[in-house]
């Protein structure tokens, strides 16, 4: 994709509105001066829309802060509730994202994918000992993994059409399929947004690796790898592309277990799955 | 360096028999370098008295740090009477709104608006230049050192470190330090707790061995039940910001606006009782003191 259509789609992803439900809740919870805390900021961190709009305020190098800002919770500390409150309330006056789109890619489906990749991200992480802001950062590479499906959804709807009929019909990687219509996949785009963002490196490198994990040493894209496989064979959605791919030996290695065994040892992940709904259906 | 407080009020000017000995003008702190270089923290009503004693002084130089832009701490901007004055310099500096993307310009020009003030911004004498800050980026004006951090407020709000000659001053503007906002028996309760605790670090690290700590405490514990998320410090929080950075000096601000002289002393002898080895000196700030570091 050429530059230009590149510093177009960031013009355009500016004005994307976020989840209908998360819209509808952050307007009742910002219209009532008693609505709890951890309520708003739960409705936040459960948009990825919501959540990218507020680590890309938050991270701007107007701002110049020494360490990158990877989580609403700790962008909650930084500088306050009333501010990421209002930041959120920006994105909702945008409208809601809507349910029908042009290339019929399935928006309800894609966040409990995108949700239930996020949970289990951050399950995982706590499986195998990372910090406390690692395992909160997983959440976060979880929910924003495959940001760029729904820009592409938005923006590009007739080429990503394409491409996730023929990853359905012939049963090929939507990531491929999308390179063949749109010229870049969506781990690509998504990259490409969240440099312009400014997100952390770990964050950028799990975007833009998450299907393509011999690239290098990062764990937090090792947990979204693996999340993002057992969300699928859960059948927690799959974000419209419908491969499963077995673990490689490195994430055996790094989690202990190849993909059954490691969703026989999760056990029942149902509770993840209506969680996750709850944020979804309005 | 050189201290001397015109507005120790929180929220809107109280003026009247209750507030004559500390003051009823809303937020504004004029320091003095070694050199004479002014700088001015806030500017709140409190600001008008200090331009009156720079009339003498014309033309001026003055840098204004601007920590947040909620009212009564700008509200004095447009009748800072040098701006009118051909020859001043002033500049004036602050963040970028992360809600608004504005820079600190808005400050002034939002008040110097048709409906809201008789004279307009294009009508300005002085030379007014703003800068937009960054925290942990220091700005240099004569022999000074200032260097902001974000402290939790309701509205982006820069607590600011002066080092000048040797000698230090952190002032807070408005700060509530934040608190975690799960129950213990959240599961999120540890994870947040631990971002509090390292932000907490950062801000003490910011104000370390300060000669002077000058900190928003409008509420006493009593008070502040009812008004967490308000955006405010109380005495207690004061005293614990100064004994984590070491501070040699520890001055009380933005007095909450209904609170009379006679119940701040009251307040502030029972500071003096229940906190009788800090290793540092408690004041309230007081209008119009000259106070040497």
């Amino acid at each position: 994709m050429p530059n230009s259509k590149n510093e177009k789609l960031i013009v355009l992803v500016e004005k994307m509105p976020a989840f209908p439900k998360s819209v509808q809740q952050i307007v009742q919870l910002t219209s009532d001066i008693n609505a709890s805390a951890k309520d708003i900021v739960r409705v936040i961190e459960c948009d990825p829309i919501m959540t990218v709009k507020i680590l890309k305020a938050i991270n701007s190098s107007f701002y110049g802060l020494p360490q990158k800002i990877t989580s609403v919770q700790r962008a909650v500390v930084h500088i306050g509730l009333n501010t990421i409150k209002n930041i959120a309330l920006g994105v909702a006056a945008m409208g809601m994202l809507s349910a029908n789109n042009k290339a019929n890619f399935n928006t309800s489906n894609f966040l409990l994918h995108s949700l239930t990749t996020a949970a289990i991200s951050k399950l995982l992480a706590e499986r195998i000992g990372l910090s406390s802001t690692e395992c909160s950062d997983c959440f976060v590479a979880g929910l924003l993994h495959d940001f760029g499906k729904v820009v592409f959804a938005e923006f590009m709807p007739d080429e990503f059409k394409l491409a996730l009929e023929k990853s359905q019909e012939q049963q090929l990687p939507l990531h491929q399929t999308e390179l063949e219509f749109i010229g870049i996949n969506h781990s690509q785009a998504g990259k490409i947004l969240a440099e312009k963002w400014e997100l952390s490196d770990p964050l950028i490198d799990a975007i833009a690796h998450h299907h393509d994990i011999d690239h290098n040493q990062n764990v937090l894209r090792d947990c979204v790898f693996a999340a993002n496989q057992i969300s699928k064979h859960m059948q927690f959605g799959n974000g419209g592309n419908p491969l499963i791919e077995a673990f490689p030996e490195s994430i055996v290695i790094r989690f202990g277990a190849n993909l059954s065994a490691m969703c026989d040892d999760l056990g029942d992940l149902e509770s993840i799955k209506i969680e996750a709904q709850s944020f979804i259906n309005v | 360096m050189k201290i001397k407080f015109w507005g120790v009020r929180g929220s809107i000017p109280t003026p009247g028999p209750n507030t004559v000995k500390y003051g009823g003008n809303t937020t504004c702190i004029e320091i003095r370098t070694n050199d004479n270089d002014l700088i001015i923290l806030d500017a709140g009503t409190g600001i008008h008295a200090l331009a009156q004693t720079l009339l003498k002084e014309m033309p001026i130089q003055a840098h204004i740090f601007i920590t947040h832009t909620h009212w009564d701490h700008i509200q004095g901007l447009p009748f800072f009477i040098p701006i009118f004055i051909p020859n001043n310099q002033i500049k004036i500096y602050g963040g970028i709104d992360p809600v608004t993307n504005e820079t600190i310009n808005r400050a002034l020009s939002v008040q110097l608006q048709y409906s809201f003030f008789p004279i307009r911004e294009a009508q300005l004498n002085a030379r007014i230049e703003y800068a937009t800050v960054k925290p942990g980026e220091p700005v240099k004006v004569g022999s000074a050192t200032i260097t902001p951090i974000v402290l939790s407020h309701p509205v982006l709000n820069f607590g600011y470190r002066i080092d000048c000659d040797g000698q230090s001053v952190f002032f807070t503007g408005d700060y509530e330090p934040q608190l975690n906002i799960y129950d213990p028996e959240d599961d999120e309760y540890t994870e947040f707790q631990s971002f509090v605790d390292a932000k907490w670090d950062e801000v003490v690290l910011a104000m370390k061995d300060v000669d002077a700590l000058i900190v928003d405490s409008s509420y006493t514990n009593e008070e502040y039940a009812s008004k967490q998320g308000w955006g405010h410090g109380t005495y207690d929080s004061g005293i614990k910001l100064a004994t984590a950075a070491k501070a040699k000096k520890l001055f009380f601000t933005h007095h909450e606006p209904t609170r009379s002289d006679a119940s701040l002393e009251a307040i502030y002898q029972n500071l003096l009782q229940n906190n009788p080895a800090t290793g540092f000196e408690l004041l309230l700030a007081q209008e119009g003191v000259d106070i040497s570091l």
